[in-house]
């Protein structure tokens, strides 16, 4: 993947950053993905960022219970300059579900952290107003957990 | 002789900020918005929004449905750019199907997603124009907005929830003298525009209103995730529609408009534009709109027409499997943004192979564009935080979802 794809300012940039960061990249359906160890997001993100990928489009989480590490953040990140997005994709684990913010960087990813923090109940280390944003502050569970029924509890 | 009183000593009160609550359910919040806003006297010191009032969990239900069903549930986030949402949906679905769309579904696509863009940008101008006091122009735009409603109706059969587009196409072909009825409509709606330009934007108390009022800066804008009218209004040149194109609107002309005012006017003047820009391409697609079919040649995905379904054994048979069981999507995970009439939309649609998706996740303009609210509304004016929502056109259906 990396050899087919050498030029590709993305990969160039997380490559002279961290060369063993990379764990995995590939492109499907003409997306490029890029994976990163969960320690390593907000540095990857940064670098990204400075490698032209200026703008912060979106996040989201997808469960994949049961399957260990059950969880898998994207981060979709816009170039204003190439006109082109990339994914960046870490995996976290449910026993230790937490991940570095990344709203330093961006803090367009506030809302979006907050509302993967309500809806999956993956924690967002140094952010600075962790609450959630959808469900009522008293609310049980993460209903898009994919162990949470659709009909809900009640 | 008397000694004047004693003056007694006035003890300062100190300054004390006061903490009010707008909304769930005030009428300048375009829906169940909760603004909790630090004033200090008339002076906005903090606004912190309050969301979720309007969730439903559409992303949770979109789980449990076939992929055809999500459909009409996408009309129901955005309830004033239906069509925009369908068309996301299904161009991500495609994406993983790796479906080729015929021209003229293409192309009827962008006619009546633009449509949907004036829809959309009518309502925000009908309702910022009343927010800051201009009530007339509100009757006057939703005179349009009712035309075009009509036009919805001709093709979809509902107004509002249209659910027009569909994996693989569109549902069936306009009726016959649809575009006829379209080519009247945009005829005219250039001069109805300058009629509410007339209404405007040489009004004194709407510019005065407006100018210098919520100011954003184009670093600002890039940070705090805003896109569409706002971020072009701040300077920022970005346009999915040019710039990423889908739908093959890379076969049209049109400009973007950009404003450097970074402010409630610029905003104003940004869209005024972009509406005229609109039926530019509406008119681009009614004069070179291609023959052909509607509907791409799948038949395992996409719904027979009805004669056939009748007539034909293989085609019932399609049809029964589509309803029953719904179709398996090649497993993947697809991004397809779009521009809809607020900004950037986006829908993250996750498979493992199975009838129904695995996750839907969609990016939705409003969400992140609410986060600006505080950077544009610090040390101003109570009075300009309604002018300040009204320009930035937030839909409570999508940032809750």
């Amino acid at each position: 993947m990396l050899e087919a794809l050498p030029d590709h300012p993305a990969i160039k940039a997380i490559l002279a950053w961290n060369n063993p960061a990379l764990t995995d990249a590939k492109f499907e359906f003409d997306e490029l993905t890029l994976t990163v160890p969960r320690e390593q997001i907000r540095a990857a993100a940064e670098t990204l960022r400075q490698a032209g990928y200026n703008f912060f489009e979106d996040m989201t989480a997808v469960d994949w219970f049961p399957t260990t590490p059950r969880f898998q953040l994207s981060y979709h990140l816009l170039s204003h300059a190439f006109k082109e997005r990339i994914r960046l994709r870490t995996l976290v684990d449910e026993a230790d579900a937490a991940i570095d913010s990344i709203t330093t960087i961006w803090p367009a990813a506030n809302y979006y952290e907050r509302e993967v923090f309500d809806l999956f109940g993956i924690h967002f280390d140094s952010h600075p107003d962790l609450r959630r944003i959808m469900m009522p502050d008293d609310w049980k569970g993460h209903p898009l957990r994919k162990d949470y029924p659709v009909e809900g509890y009640r | 002789m008397a000694t004047a009183a004693e003056t007694p000593e006035i003890t300062s009160l100190g300054s004390q900020h006061m903490v009010l609550n707008m909304g769930p359910q005030h009428p300048a919040t375009h829906g169940v918005l909760r603004l909790v806003v630090e004033i200090d006297g008339e002076i906005i010191v903090k606004v912190r929004p309050e969301i979720g009032y309007l969730h439903t969990g559409i992303e949770k239900t979109c789980e449990a449905k076939f992929y055809q069903q999500v459909i009409p549930m996408t009309d129901r986030i955005n309830y004033l750019d239906p069509l925009s949402n369908n068309l996301c949906y299904c161009l991500a679905v495609e994406k993983l199907l790796g479906l080729d769309i015929p021209e003229r579904a293409q192309w009827i696509r962008v006619l009546l997603t633009e449509l949907s863009r004036l829809n959309s940008h009518l309502i925000w101008l009908g309702t910022h124009a009343m927010d800051i006091g201009a009530l007339t122009v509100f009757l006057y735009t939703f005179r349009e907005r009712e035309e075009i409603l009509r036009l919805f109706e001709a093709v979809a059969g509902q107004r509002m929830m249209t659910s027009y587009f569909r994996i693989g196409g569109l549902s069936m072909e306009p009726p016959l003298d649809y575009f006829d009825r379209v080519q009247a409509f945009i005829k005219t709606f250039p001069e109805k525009i300058d009629e509410y330009s007339n209404l405007l934007t040489g009004n004194p108390i709407f510019i005065n209103r407006l100018k210098g009022v919520g100011y954003l800066s184009p670093e600002d804008a890039i940070a705090l995730g805003v896109t569409g009218p706002p971020l072009r209004a701040s300077g920022v040149d970005i346009d999915l529609r040019r710039d990423m194109p889908y739908s093959g609107y890379d076969k049209f002309n049109f400009d973007v408009p950009i404003s450097h005012g970074c402010d409630t006017w610029a905003r104003y003047e940004v869209r005024l534009i972009e509406m005229r820009e609109s039926t530019k391409i509406i008119q681009q697609a009614l004069d070179g709109m291609p023959g052909g079919p509607v509907k791409a040649d799948a038949p395992k995905i996409v719904l027979p027409d009805r004669e056939k379904m009748k007539t034909q054994m293989e085609a019932l048979i399609h049809h029964f499997k589509i309803v029953t069981e719904g179709f398996a999507v090649p497993a993947g995970e697809v991004y397809q943004g779009m521009e809809c009439g607020h900004g950037q939309m986006g829908y993250y649609v996750v498979s493992d192979g199975t009838a129904k998706p695995y996750r839907v996740h969609m990016r939705y303009p409003s969400f992140a564009t609410l986060q600006a609210l505080e950077t544009m509304c610090k040390g101003r004016l109570i009075a300009d935080l309604v002018a300040v929502i009204g320009s930035i056109d937030i839909v409570l259906g999508e940032i809750d979802r």
